[in-house]
């Protein structure tokens, strides 16, 4: 994959953010391509969930710029930059336990067609966001759990929920904050899997602390260090960058 | 789900129709009163139990629109409510309009408080200036008829406001159903992540706020009617307080609930205000109704509506799961 070809969906331009004195985001450039997995790796505190927080727009700018899709939209809400194409998942789970799964899923792709006025139509009969929904837990392998309350899922499955209905959605780009997170070695392949299957249609940002998963499936790899990227490149690169090595992976690789 | 509540709707409908040929002069005027406090409870509902948001100020719109209708009405030798209603309606939505843009920037406990503090104030401008007449009121003399057909006996009014009752609980039942009220639903759930799939949630709680302040009017329109008088504790917190109560002893989550819930308040306060059962003690009458409430939170952790599952549940010797989300 030659990069400078690829093309960017999302770039974020000297990012920074500050909370008083502390700087949690120290001028970071990042670009997201499609058809690529770029992963984001650091320690704990590195500064790579507040990083998406910027990206989404769940989090203000202290400076530094954003851009989905060629247009600018450093200046627009998280609602607005999901409109766009933007999709998150989170870290924690933020599935809706009280519903059940296909609402969870139909409430995302409903926000495609929100129709506020439309008071009279049940919600849960709105065709396009039902069948939507069902297509994608039909790809992310939900669809023999759709009518079972959210909140009664296993761990794997939740975060399969969770990846779900960001993609409910539609996005063009995803931010992905530690989807393998709690997943037991078969889930994470499956998970790990379907991403792949994701790549050719989406610009894909991985934020992830198991490694191995990492080096499996990233296109490009982003390391940050309190708050500052230290180094981008391929795999390869990065595993045999000496800072990283010191930094990160430990002296003995 | 959906067959339940026209089953409960149309019964409803049927017993609360033949009521008024069975009882007498006052309890007609109770069950008009206790009509008017479901509405009311109603228009909460859409607040607390499908949104999320705990206001604590709805008697401010309550008060708004019964003022408005006594007030516009005193200026007019043939009130009817025809335009009345509405303009009642919409001033208490104007002023929940105003009331929500700010409060609504505000979460949790800070939104409790800010919403007391506007109802407050709104309270004081009745009670101190000279628009509101006072802590002793307004009457209406003029009270208003519809399409020049004078509702003037206690039955007319009293099915006036059982229309008035099925046509919020209908309109409230769509509006909790459609992908308005779904949308509603997810942001009591999890507002952080309706946002972060595309839902502008401020605009939804404005707009669910508005919607609840107007029905809140029509209640306060209907009891400045019923009574033929207003005065500034139709605003004050108490009132707010109570319909916080009536919710959340009947149920949160549930129309009927708030529904059942207002009714239940209002036999409560009956029953413990009666000095034939109490003597004397029928004075402290809050004390038995604050115990009774007490106890009925304490036992009834979903509220009158929750009792058919919890006997369910006896009988059938299987426990309701809670489910949480176990993270």
């Amino acid at each position: 994959m030659t990069q400078d070809q690829a093309k960017y969906l999302m770039r974020g331009v000297k990012l920074t953010k500050r909370w008083g004195g502390l700087v949690a985001v120290n001028e970071v450039d990042i670009d997201l391509a499609l058809g690529q997995i770029h992963a984001v790796i650091g320690t704990n505190g590195a500064g790579k969930s507040t990083l998406i927080n910027l990206l989404s727009g769940e989090l203000p700018l202290s400076s530094g710029t954003v851009e989905l899709l060629g247009s600018d939209v450093t200046e627009k809400s998280q609602p607005m930059r999901a409109h766009l194409g933007l999709g998150k998942s989170y870290q924690r789970n933020t599935i809706f336990p009280e519903l059940t799964v296909l609402e969870n899923c139909r409430l995302s792709a409903q926000s495609r067609i929100q129709k506020p006025w439309h008071f009279w139509q049940d919600g849960q009969r709105c065709k396009v966001s039902h069948q939507r929904a069902i297509q994608t837990l039909e790809k992310t392998g939900l669809s023999t759990v759709i009518h079972r309350q959210a909140g009664l899922l296993s761990h794997g499955q939740k975060r399969q929920l969770e990846v779900a209905m960001c993609l409910a959605t539609e996005p063009k780009v995803l931010l992905l904050d530690e989807p393998l997170a709690g997943m037991g070695a078969d889930e994470t392949d499956r998970m790990l899997n379907f991403l792949i299957s994701l790549r050719a249609d989406h610009a894909i940002m991985l934020v992830e602390h198991d490694m191995d998963a990492v080096f499996k499936v990233a296109d490009v790899i982003t390391v940050m260090v309190n708050g500052s990227v230290i180094t981008k490149g391929s795999p390869d690169e990065v595993r045999n960058n000496p800072e990283v090595q010191s930094a990160y992976l430990g002296e003995s690789e | 789900m959906k067959k339940s509540q026209l089953f409960f709707l149309s019964f409803l409908t049927i017993v609360l129709m033949a009521l008024p040929f069975l009882g007498s002069e006052y309890s007609v005027d109770w069950m008009t009163k206790t009509l008017i406090y479901g509405i009311f409870a109603l228009s909460l509902e859409l607040l607390v139990g499908t949104t999320g948001l705990v206001c604590f100020g709805q008697a401010a719109f309550f008060g708004i629109g019964a003022y408005a209708v006594v007030k516009i009405s005193a200026d007019l030798i043939t009130p009817d409510a025809i335009y009345l209603l509405p303009i009642s309606m919409i001033l208490a939505g104007v002023f929940a309009l105003f009331v929500g843009a700010l409060s609504l920037r505000t979460k949790g406990v800070y939104f409790i408080m800010v919403t007391l503090a506007f109802a407050q104030m709104a309270y004081y401008v009745i009670h101190d200036t000279p628009i509101g007449g006072g802590t002793d009121g307004i009457y209406l003399y003029n009270k208003p008829s519809l399409f020049g057909w004078s509702i003037s006996s206690s039955v007319e009014f009293y099915l006036f406001t059982l229309g008035c009752l099925l046509f919020v609980f209908i309109l409230l039942g769509l509006i909790t159903h459609s992908r308005f009220g779904r949308a509603l639903t997810g942001i009591r759930i999890n507002e952080l992540r309706m946002r972060a799939i595309g839902y502008q949630t401020y605009n939804y709680k404005l707009m669910a706020f508005v919607i609840s302040g107007m029905i809140a009017g029509l209640a306060g329109y209907l009891f400045a009617v019923k009574d033929g008088f207003v005065n500034p504790e139709l605003l004050s917190w108490h009132l707010s307080g109570a319909v916080l109560i009536m919710i959340i002893l009947g149920g949160l989550g549930h129309l009927r609930g708030a529904f059942i819930g207002a009714f239940a308040f209002a036999l409560l306060e009956e029953f413990f205000r009666s000095e034939a059962i109490f003597g004397s003690f029928a004075k402290y009458w809050h004390l038995g109704l604050g115990l009774s409430i007490i106890f009925c939170v304490a036992f009834l952790p979903r509220g009158l509506f929750g009792i058919p599952s919890i006997w369910q549940s006896k009988l059938m010797g299987t426990k309701n799961a809670s489910v949480e989300d176990q993270e």
